[in-house]
């Protein structure tokens, strides 16, 4: 196994406030991560730093590193090729109004791609690997804000993976989901891992359990724990994390 | 012991009058636009209706008239519906490229300080009298084109194109711009995450996701170019006969015909002036159709 992420002192601050306080990780090729803890605690913060999200709001300042495969992207990096490496999947599932295809397509046209052809294999391929296909194959110029919620983040995971991205980040991506949609994510996030790495944020503490590989529990801007998932949920070393998983508070 | 529920008479009293109180207001501004509506049918009607009072004129040639020669009984408006129409048009064509880009610019990528600026500047804009805008045509924009036409007065038809572009901008910008800032984040947030620029986040998403939006400020700019009066009567050269031929033609648009006139004419005279406002009337009553079209269209979305 080999690093995908090193991170190392980050801290992070919106204006005055420090929103992540030196936050130190390796995060592993092809595993999955879940980032847990109480709202406000900082796991989403620390997700988008990842792909440089947070860059889109006024006033925010990034210290310390991020290493993606060892190059540090808060260097000079041209952050929209970071972006199609590292995709994004939000936790309200946010196609845009117009059609399943279209949406799908929307990355690889973004970055040229411009024959027919090769759009029609990049989309069937990525609703094949996001799990929708049979769903959806004969509806794929409807307007996607006609599909169900659940179908929705299965369109925009497929959108994601439509750029070919190693990392997936996924913040909180079935918050919004009723549970059999929730389970279908889940499983889907399984089988991705074969051949990417993903990160998700997640407030459902049997989500962090069922699908991850190694679990980090933050609180207050602080990473305080990361460890093997199991470990976390077993015998978790900081009374805070042990306080948090067993819903003393949080 | 539970609180007291009696019927409380005063307070009901109280919210009945409020109710009448705002359907007495909301009443006032249907009834002015009913009014309006009857006033001038009624009298720009009259002409077309034989046996009126006045005289009577045909129709058909009132439509398809070229001169308009009170004196001499002749009331063509053909001439300016299409310097109407032309000046609507080419003030279109030229300033909602400019609104929408600019209203891309104040809200999804002038830092802080830009913005602070163009914002009152645009609000500025829409403050400044309609006389005004006549006075800066006459005074630069009517002498720049005689400098480049080879007819002998400046006022044209390109001269009410460009005052009025100015005079729709603020329309369109302000209209664009709420309707880019309604956009959701999120999906410019899926753009960005998959790796679009900026820009293209802009113009594959954003925009067409406010599409409906900045179709209701185009069309509210033709509203108020096309019922323009006072700043275009100033530039617009007003001939009393003859179909444009070129972008420095003089133009006699619908509605200076009825302001530079109504003040003196009388009898049949007069009842053509009402009846302009009639066709003027009717070119504002479909816009305003269009409108509530591409507007009811959005919110089912």
């Amino acid at each position: 196994m080999v690093n995908k992420f090193s991170i190392k002192n980050l801290d992070m601050y919106y204006g005055d406030f420090q929103a992540l306080i030196n936050v130190n990780m390796e995060i592993l090729d092809k595993e999955i991560t879940a980032l847990i803890g109480p709202s406000g605690c900082g796991k989403s913060t620390f997700l988008r730093t990842l792909n440089r999200m947070n860059d889109l709001i006024e006033g925010v300042r990034v210290e310390g590193e991020i290493l993606l495969d060892g190059e540090n992207i808060y260097k000079d990096i041209d952050v929209t090729k970071l972006r199609t490496r590292i995709g994004m999947v939000f936790q309200k599932p946010n196609p845009f109004p117009m059609s399943v295809y279209d949406n799908v397509a929307y990355g690889p046209r973004a970055h040229g791609i411009k024959k027919k052809a090769e759009l029609d294999e990049i989309v069937e391929k990525s609703l094949r690997r996001a799990a929708i296909w049979d769903e959806v194959k004969d509806r794929i110029k409807k307007n996607a804000l006609s599909l169900s919620g659940g179908q929705q983040q299965r369109i925009c995971i497929a959108r994601a993976l439509a750029v070919d991205p190693e990392v997936l980040l996924m913040d909180e991506p079935t918050s919004a989901l009723d549970p059999i949609s929730t389970l279908k994510v889940e499983d889907l996030a399984e089988e991705l891992k074969k051949d990417i790495t993903i990160i998700i944020v997640t407030h459902n503490m049997q989500q962090a359990a069922r699908i991850s590989d190694k679990t980090a529990f933050f609180l207050n801007g602080e990473l305080i724990e990361f460890d093997e998932t199991d470990i976390i949920f077993s015998v978790p070393k900081d009374k805070r994390t042990e306080d948090y998983i067993t819903g003393r508070f949080g | 012991m539970g609180k007291d529920m009696k019927l409380d008479r005063k307070n009901e009293l109280k919210e009945k009058l409020a109710h009448y109180l705002f359907l007495f207001n909301a009443t006032v501004a249907i009834i002015s636009v009913a009014a309006i509506a009857f006033f001038v049918f009624y009298r720009g009607l009259q002409p077309f209706i034989p046996g009126n009072a006045e005289g009577t004129y045909s129709l058909i040639d009132f439509l398809t008239g070229l001169e308009w020669r009170p004196g001499e009984g002749k009331f063509g408006i053909l001439y300016m519906i299409v310097g109407s129409l032309l000046a609507t048009t080419g003030a279109i064509v030229l300033g909602v490229p400019i609104g929408i880009l600019t209203a891309v610019f104040i809200a999804e990528l002038a830092p802080k300080w830009i913005r602070t600026v163009i914002k009152p500047a645009v609000e500025l804009l829409a403050g400044i009298p309609s006389v005004i805008y006549g006075l800066f045509g006459l005074g630069i924009i009517v002498p720049a084109i005689m400098q480049l036409s080879s007819q002998p007065q400046g006022q044209s038809l390109l001269a009410v194109i460009l005052v009025l572009m100015i005079m729709i901008l603020p329309t369109v910008i302000t209209i664009t711009e709420s309707a880019i800032k309604a956009v959701p984040d999120s999906y410019r947030e899926g753009s960005l995450g998959l790796g679009a620029t900026k820009l293209y986040t802009v113009f594959r998403v954003v925009l067409p996701a406010a599409k409906s939006g900045i179709l209701a400020g185009v069309v509210l700019g033709i509203g108020r170019a096309i019922g323009e009066t006072m700043a275009v009567m100033l530039v617009a050269g007003n001939p009393i006969a003859g179909l444009p031929t070129s972008i420095f033609s003089p133009v006699r648009p619908l509605t200076t015909n009825i302001a530079m006139e109504m003040s003196y004419a009388f009898g049949l005279h007069q009842e053509m002036l009402f009846a302009t406002g009639v066709v003027l009337f009717t070119f504002i009553i479909i816009i305003n159709l269009i409108l509530n079209r591409i507007t009811r269209g959005s919110e089912l979305k």
